[in-house]
């Protein structure tokens, strides 16, 4: 079949993007989004052209690396499914796709259709863990946890962190990403010790980063490649006001987002000089 | 390079300054504000029970000044802190998506969640209209505005088409407001549960459609000349 | 050069402890003016910096990912290994420890693999502490489910995504310690070079993805954490970014490489199903336990497979192994399918597939049990597939999937590199010739939580820093060459893609020294390689440039390396004239077409040195010394 893709081009974070349309011939039914898009690669560097940079790893719907939207929708039009495992047969031979990069503040463009989401793991590093440190853990069954508390644990554990919830949101609200976190841990009674905590630390960290606000309108739970239910984000409001409310003093502290990605190299090696 | 900026900790933000307790402040005005509509609902409904008894109920309203401004006052705080915490929180979430999708699809968000943002405003011109019109009197289309009888002044106010239409035209929108709203501000405090938020969900659309029906009953009694 | 392991002495249940007491340790207060590098933010690493961050050293960890979380264990499915007995069905460390040794062929350390199993208790422990989401009981306590290669119950598990959850654990351990201050954490950072001064591991060189600066990290050890290098077939179950470089790089720089060419291959993944093809998707083993193996009995016969008769079935495993029939383990399982296909057997569009048949499990059990056992596989079998796994045989066919060797360890961990550590599977040590199924997150994370801690602190304990800076030779030199290699694979500017040339590597790995492996075939690959290798020196296009976002680049430096260690693997698969575990030479097999290992001469691990470009590896030979478990011939018949 033949698809006509649209995509985003931009140079750099600063740079200003465009829409370009490639024809890709030849595409296997078989074949998932991101082997379309090396196809595609492949000819433009063939031809001396930069070929699209995009985000990928394991290609197996785990990693989180991938994503991006389809058509106006994150990840495709496929349920509960990254793009890196939605084939082509989704697709009509002729049709056309636009592949736009996931827009939001507090996820700057890096290049093409690749953002930087290190705003989600400033929330995780605000307060998303359970603070044992090695060695100190009782015998793991001192610890009941009954089947079903154990079940939902998992259902907001599922997470993968790819930033679909936030492209989805008409506010760019990373309620459902935090809330999965507050809820994962917090639904354990391994967590609970620390869940006011943490609700205050990782909803302040979210707060700083530009991200918008949650009208609860549910379009991240709808894009979400592992569905993850509203339910999260309510129990984050819950144990977020509640935390507030018995908070004694003000010492929550947001780390400074960071857009930022030079480290200064001071490296001016002649490499002629070495050798 | 780290995610973190090492020793540039910011102060975090206070309960107010967090989308999250503006959308819990929302969330208590929005049922204060739900309880007012449900309670002049009923009043007003009322009117079918005849002009004495519709004008007696009025009188009562008024009984103590104190009372009465007491209420005025909470209601117009719930109100601001309602549309100060949406102006604000809408603003902020312009700046959350500085470029836009060239496309962009709605998949799972109902149609009254998605517009919020302007129902709301609509609503809320509404509002001024309808204290100028049948609490200030400074608006009475088609007849004299008459303080005290407040049965001529709905049945004359709304026998000017236009003002019926506009009234029911609103409080569709107040009705699309509260389908999302009545559940979202359990959402917002923190009650969310499998079995039963479908259920709120279900009694949201059940609520808001009893409200308009029985809010635009009035109008159309009039029009159809049940109520003179 | 002789590899001393430096294993303690005395009875194995001790050797942990005596050596734990043996070691020095650091003053609480001189932890924070020792840096250690951490490369690679997996289960090992993300655990050891976690770890040494909580210690009190200053950490920096280093990740080629946008974030820590997106490394390669997180696509573990199945589970993780512990012998913590609770199903009260004999199982205790020694057993885990038998097994590990038997499942390895006896080709791994005896030592290593006891401190291992001992280990996977306190595992558990930990990763309940942090909030994992392990399987339970209804009434709350922790369940097992059994896996390949063991009699008993030992496997937790958090539904598929074991390893996802337990990669979550030590990556919020991780920021937990960035928040403290004792971890910086560089993501979308490379390691491409590392600093040996002075005999003595000291810094590494790396390339920011994003900007393309070169930077040189110093510290006082250097910890690899980078996984496997699956990827050298191209094809694999791994991740697309997995790759070589970092231990590559220091391989070349001293450390010695152990039994690179133990690689093993699963025998369930979906098929390849076109030229495009990128990466391989595993099913889970598990489904071996209900679906039936089988191909025609006549060759080229492309009927449906419902058309297919019963009678011009050939159910291979259960013919030939009728004691353990679908269940031998993974490495006879692969070679058999291979070996049907080579006949001309083979099903699906490209004759590389075998069936998997669920129909008589169905009718025995009910589509209600088999959707309850393995709904989200077949869900994902339908996904990728487009078929209906419940009405139409799933098509299955091997693929490369882990690789047990790596930079050759000592019990301390540490290469052949003072202060150079690597763990997890970037290390030669506990699986030998085969690793048996839920000890690879087992093996990560006891390596990052509960021995580098110790180990590395030994040696900063025993050994002097002297302060070092980009002033030195060595550090010059190593950036340079860094340079110079970005330049010169920019400056090529020839014909072919990076990924046409990984792809042709990858056949030739895959065709020679893949399931099965010939004196003969290796020899050719060995030149085949060289030749590529040369003609991608000449001739690999990299569009872009080197001082931004290039994705090509990365992948061209990876590339290179690989072709380097593909031809070590071969090298090493040649000299091995045996047969075991996941190595199957063809010359080496029992009458009836099994794997014969030779003990009297290839008891040992194949340490290779990197002497040039073009001159051969030299070999320093570790012997291994069985006095526990006593190596048997296996038999699944």
């Amino acid at each position: 079949m033949k698809l006509t893709l649209r995509i985003w081009r931009q140079k750099s974070r600063n740079g200003k993007g465009k829409f370009i349309s490639y024809p890709v011939y030849n595409v296997n039914p078989e074949m998932s989004m991101l082997e379309c898009l090396d196809v595609l690669n492949e000819s433009l560097i063939e031809r001396g052209e930069e070929p699209v940079a995009f985000e990928h790893d394991c290609r197996e719907g785990i990693c989180g690396s991938c994503g991006f939207m389809i058509n106006g929708i994150p990840h495709g039009p496929l349920p509960a499914t990254t793009v890196c495992q939605l084939t082509m047969r989704h697709f009509k031979d002729g049709q056309e796709l636009v592949l736009e990069p996931w827009r939001a503040a507090a996820f700057p463009s890096v290049k093409d259709l690749v953002v930087d989401r290190r705003s989600f793991d400033r929330i995780i590093e605000a307060g998303g863990y359970i603070s044992v440190s090695t060695g100190n853990a009782p015998d793991g069954n001192t610890i009941l946890v009954g089947k079903d508390v154990a079940d939902r644990a998992m259902d907001a554990a599922a997470c993968i962190g790819c930033g679909a919830c936030v492209a989805a949101c008409p506010n760019a609200s990373a309620a459902l990403f935090t809330g999965a976190k507050i809820s994962h841990l917090g639904i354990l009674p391994q967590g609970v010790p620390e869940q006011d905590r943490r609700a205050l630390n990782m909803v302040a960290q979210m707060n700083v980063e530009p991200f918008g606000s949650c009208t609860n309108i549910g379009e991240c739970t709808g894009a979400c490649p592992k569905e993850i239910p509203l339910e999260v984000i309510s129990r984050m409001n819950r144990d977020y006001w509640q935390a507030s409310w018995k908070q004694r003093d003000e010492l929550v502290r947001t780390i400074t987002p960071m857009t930022e990605w030079s480290t200064g190299s001071k490296l001016k090696i002649d490499p002629n000089a070495t050798s | 390079m780290s995610a973190t900026a090492i020793n540039s900790q910011l102060r975090a933000p206070s309960f107010w300054q967090s989308t999250n307790g503006k959308k819990v402040v929302m969330a208590v005005t929005g049922c204060i504000l739900l309880l007012f509509v449900i309670g002049h609902l009923l009043g007003n409904l009322l009117v079918f029970a005849g002009r004495a008894r519709y004008n007696a109920y009025a009188a009562f309203l008024h009984f103590d000044d104190t009372i009465l401004w007491i209420v005025r006052i909470v209601l117009i705080i719930a109100v601001v802190l309602h549309i100060t915490a949406t102006v604000q929180l809408a603003l902020r979430n312009k700046r959350a998506r500085p470029i836009g999708y060239s496309r962009k699809e709605a998949i799972n968000s109902s149609y009254a969640s998605r517009t919020m943002y302007w129902s709301g405003p609509i609503v809320l011109a509404f509002v001024i209209f309808h204290l100028l019109e049948f609490t200030a009197g400074y608006i009475h289309p088609g007849s004299q505005f008459i303080r005290g009888d407040v049965y001529h002044n709905v049945a004359a106010g709304f026998s000017v088409w236009w003002v019926s239409a506009w009234y029911i035209f609103s409080l569709c929108l107040l009705g699309l407001h509260l389908r999302h709203g009545i559940w979202s501000m359990f959402q917002s405090v923190g009650y969310n549960h499998p079995r039963h938020t479908p259920l709120l969900k279900k009694a949201a659309l059940v609520i808001a459609a009893l409200i308009v029906l029985g809010y635009i009953s009035i109008p159309i009694s009039v029009l159809a000349g049940f109520v003179k | 050069m002789t590899l001393d392991a430096k294993i303690p002495s005395g009875p194995i249940e001790l050797a942990w402890d005596k050596a734990r007491f043996d070691m020095k340790l650091v003053n609480p207060a001189n932890k924070r003016k020792h840096t250690i590098l951490v490369v690679g933010s997996g289960l090992a690493g993300a655990s050891a910096a976690a770890s040494l961050g909580e210690l009190g050293y200053n950490v920096e960890c280093f990740c080629f990912q946008d974030s820590p979380r997106r490394a390669h264990s997180i696509a573990a499915q199945g589970g993780i290994n512990a012998a913590k007995n609770y199903q009260n069905d004999g199982d205790s460390i020694y057993r885990l420890f038998y097994d590990t040794v038997k499942g390895g062929d006896f080709r791994a350390r005896e030592a290593n693999v006891y401190r291992l199993a001992e280990n996977s208790v306190k595992i558990i422990d930990q990763c309940v502490a942090q909030g994992v989401p392990f399987a339970r009981e209804y009434g709350g306590s922790l369940t097992n489910r059994s896996f390949g290669g063991a009699q008993v119950s030992r496997t937790f598990y958090a539904r598929g995504q074991t390893g996802q959850q337990l990669l979550l654990g030590a990556y919020q351990a991780l920021e937990r310690q960035v928040h403290e201050g004792t971890v910086t954490m560089y993501p979308r950072t490379e390691m491409l070079d590392l600093i040996v001064i002075d005999g003595q591991a000291r810094g590494i060189v790396t390339r920011n993805l994003i900007t393309g600066e070169l930077n040189v990290h110093f510290g006082d050890a250097v910890i690899l954490a980078t996984g496997g290098y699956g990827n050298v077939y191209y094809l694999s179950t791994n991740a697309k970014g997995s790759n070589t470089t970092a231990i590559w790089r220091a391989h070349k720089r001293g450390a010695l490489f152990g039994n690179p060419c133990f690689t093993q291959i699963h025998p369930t993944c979906i098929p390849v199903s076109g030229d495009y093809q990128s990466k391989l998707t595993l099913m889970s083993e598990s489904l071996r336990n209900d679906g039936r193996i089988w191909v025609p009995k006549k060759k080229g016969d492309k009927r449906p497979p419902n058309q297919i008769p019963e009678e011009d079935r050939d159910y291979y495993l259960e013919r030939r192994y009728p004691s353990f029939g679908n269940l031998v383990p993974r490495d006879v399982a692969s070679r058999n399918a291979k070996a049907v296909c080579d006949e001309g057997r083979g099903v699906g569009e490209t004759g590389l597939g075998v069936y998997l048949d669920f129909s008589d499990a169905i009718k025995r059990l009910g589509e209600h049990t088999i959707r309850e056992r393995y709904g989200n596989l077949f869900d994902m079998y339908q996904r990728i597939t487009d078929e209906d796994p419940y009405k139409v045989p799933m098509r299955i066919y091997p693929a490369i999937h882990y690789t047990m060797g790596g930079l050759w360890v000592d019990y301390y961990l540490q290469t052949t590199i003072p202060g150079l550590f690597v763990a997890g599977e970037a290390n030669f040590s506990d699986h030998g010739a085969n690793r048996l199924g839920a000890s690879a997150l087992m093996q990560g994370l006891s390596d990052g939580y509960f021995i580098l801690p110790y180990t590395v602190g030994n040696y900063i304990a025993t050994n002097k820093f002297p302060k070092v800076d980009e002033s030195r030779g060595e550090v010059r030199e190593a950036v340079g060459c860094v340079q110079q290699t970005i330049e010169k694979l920019l400056s090529i500017k020839g014909k072919r893609t990076v990924d046409s040339f990984h792809r042709e590597l990858g056949k030739i790995m895959w065709d020679e020294c893949g399931m099965s492996r010939t004196a003969h075939g290796l020899e050719k690959a060995i030149g085949q390689i060289r030749a590529l290798r040369d003609e991608f020196w000449q001739n690999v296009t990299v569009p872009g440039s080197g001082d931004d976002l290039n994705q090509s680049l990365e992948k061209a430096g990876r590339v290179a390396d690989f072709f380097e260690l593909g031809e070590l693997m071969c090298i090493d698969a040649l000299h091995r004239n045996e047969s075991c575990g996941g190595h199957f030479r063809e010359e080496y097999q029992t009458p009836d077409g099994e794997a014969q290992r030779d003990d009297e001469h290839f008891s040992y691990v194949a340490a290779w040195g990197y002497t040039g470009p073009s001159s051969s590896p030299s070999l320093t030979r570790e012997p291994l010394d069985f006095q526990y478990v006593h190596p048997s011939q296996r038999s699944y018949k």
